[in-house]
């Protein structure tokens, strides 16, 4: 599974450590939050919904360098917005992974 | 350029924020989670370029610019490319940046916004209506509801509401008669009371000191009816 880095907050943030503490608290205030709301919704199967959630959740899946895992998203995105769950295993492999780093941050 | 962001993510408005933070020529004056708040802010604020999400529950992107009868520059942030060519039926749209955003992009998408002539500031009022004369958007529960002028027979007042009755729907809004008035043309809608507009065009009939519209008997106040009976085409 590939995993999650700071390339992209690192270039952003162009050594400004202030800024790089501060969005990576907001991602781990923020992620939990989205991913809640996104198991809420498919588990009440309101796919269209979840579609939307997971469509915000692409945003720090590509701010964590899962490119792989960004098109991933992308497909379960539009099998959800046509009321399929292909796909859900997978993406849920992918917000783990995510989960799993942020803490170590 | 004073700049505004509108993005319901935390996190895409902070890596906005950083972003502008970079280039001198930006001032960001305030931020936004939602549309609805930005419109109010809009009315009362000269803003020369806004950062806005097209994707935000309840109200997107596309559906804040056209409450706007005059946007400002606009710079679409989106993790979806698949809008771009929507994006572009817009003229107020200077660029349209794919999230993750970079600083290259970024600062390609501030040159184009930069060369482009400000729009004039009579003009930079962006009140909650279109551009079409035909539609008046109503705030319902946070929500900025289209209605379509012609369908509205009647608005009636209920305390600190109104009740705007439409051949489709019916819509409790908190809003006065003085206020809806105003924004109602006034060779279609008359106010015959103290409580009541109606569009003259909906009548089906008058009957001493009243009006039929729909289902809706509806009383004419003594120092309305002159008015009234002007509009009408008598034989």
């Amino acid at each position: 599974m590939e995993q999650p880095n700071l390339s992209y907050i690192n270039e952003l943030s162009g050594g400004n450590n202030d800024f790089k503490s501060k969005l990576i608290a907001i991602i781990k205030k923020e992620f939990p939050e989205e991913k809640e709301i996104y198991f809420k919704n498919f588990k009440a199967k309101n796919f269209k919904a979840s579609a939307e959630n997971v469509h915000k959740l692409k945003h720090k899946i590509s701010i964590l360098g899962l490119e792989k895992s960004y098109k991933i998203a992308e497909e379960f995105e539009d099998n959800l917005k046509e009321n399929s769950v292909t796909g859900f295993e997978t993406f849920n492999k992918i917000l783990q992974t995510i989960t799993d780093y942020l803490k170590m941050l | 350029m004073n700049c505004i962001i509108i993005d319901d993510e935390a996190t895409a408005r902070a890596i906005i924020s950083q972003l502008c933070s970079n280039n001198s020529s930006l001032t960001i004056l305030e931020e936004f989670p939602n549309a609805i708040e930005a419109i109010k802010y809009l009315n009362q604020n000269k803003v020369d370029l806004i950062f806005l999400d097209i994707h935000m529950p309840d109200f997107t992107g596309f559906d804040f610019i056209q409450t706007l009868k005059n946007p400002p520059k606009i710079i679409l942030t989106t993790s979806d490319p698949k809008f771009a060519i929507e994006a572009f039926e817009y003229d107020c749209i200077v660029d349209y940046l794919v999230k993750p955003i970079t600083l290259p992009r970024f600062e390609k998408a501030i040159k184009k916004a930069e060369s482009i002539p400000s729009i004039p500031k009579n003009i930079m009022d962006g009140k909650v209506e279109t551009s079409s004369g035909n539609d008046l958007y109503v705030n319902i529960d946070r929500r900025l509801i289209k209605i379509d002028i012609p369908s509205i027979y009647l608005v009636e007042a209920k305390g600190d509401y109104i009740q705007v009755k439409t051949e489709e729907k019916n819509y409790t809004v908190h809003s006065t008669l003085k206020k809806i008035e105003e924004k109602l043309p006034n060779n279609l809608f008359l106010k015959i009371h103290r409580s009541y507009i109606i569009n003259v065009q909906k009548i089906i009939d008058i009957e001493d000191n009243s009006v039929l519209i729909k289902k809706d008997v509806i009383p004419v106040s003594r120092s309305n009816r002159p008015e009234l009976m002007k509009r009408l085409n008598l034989l």
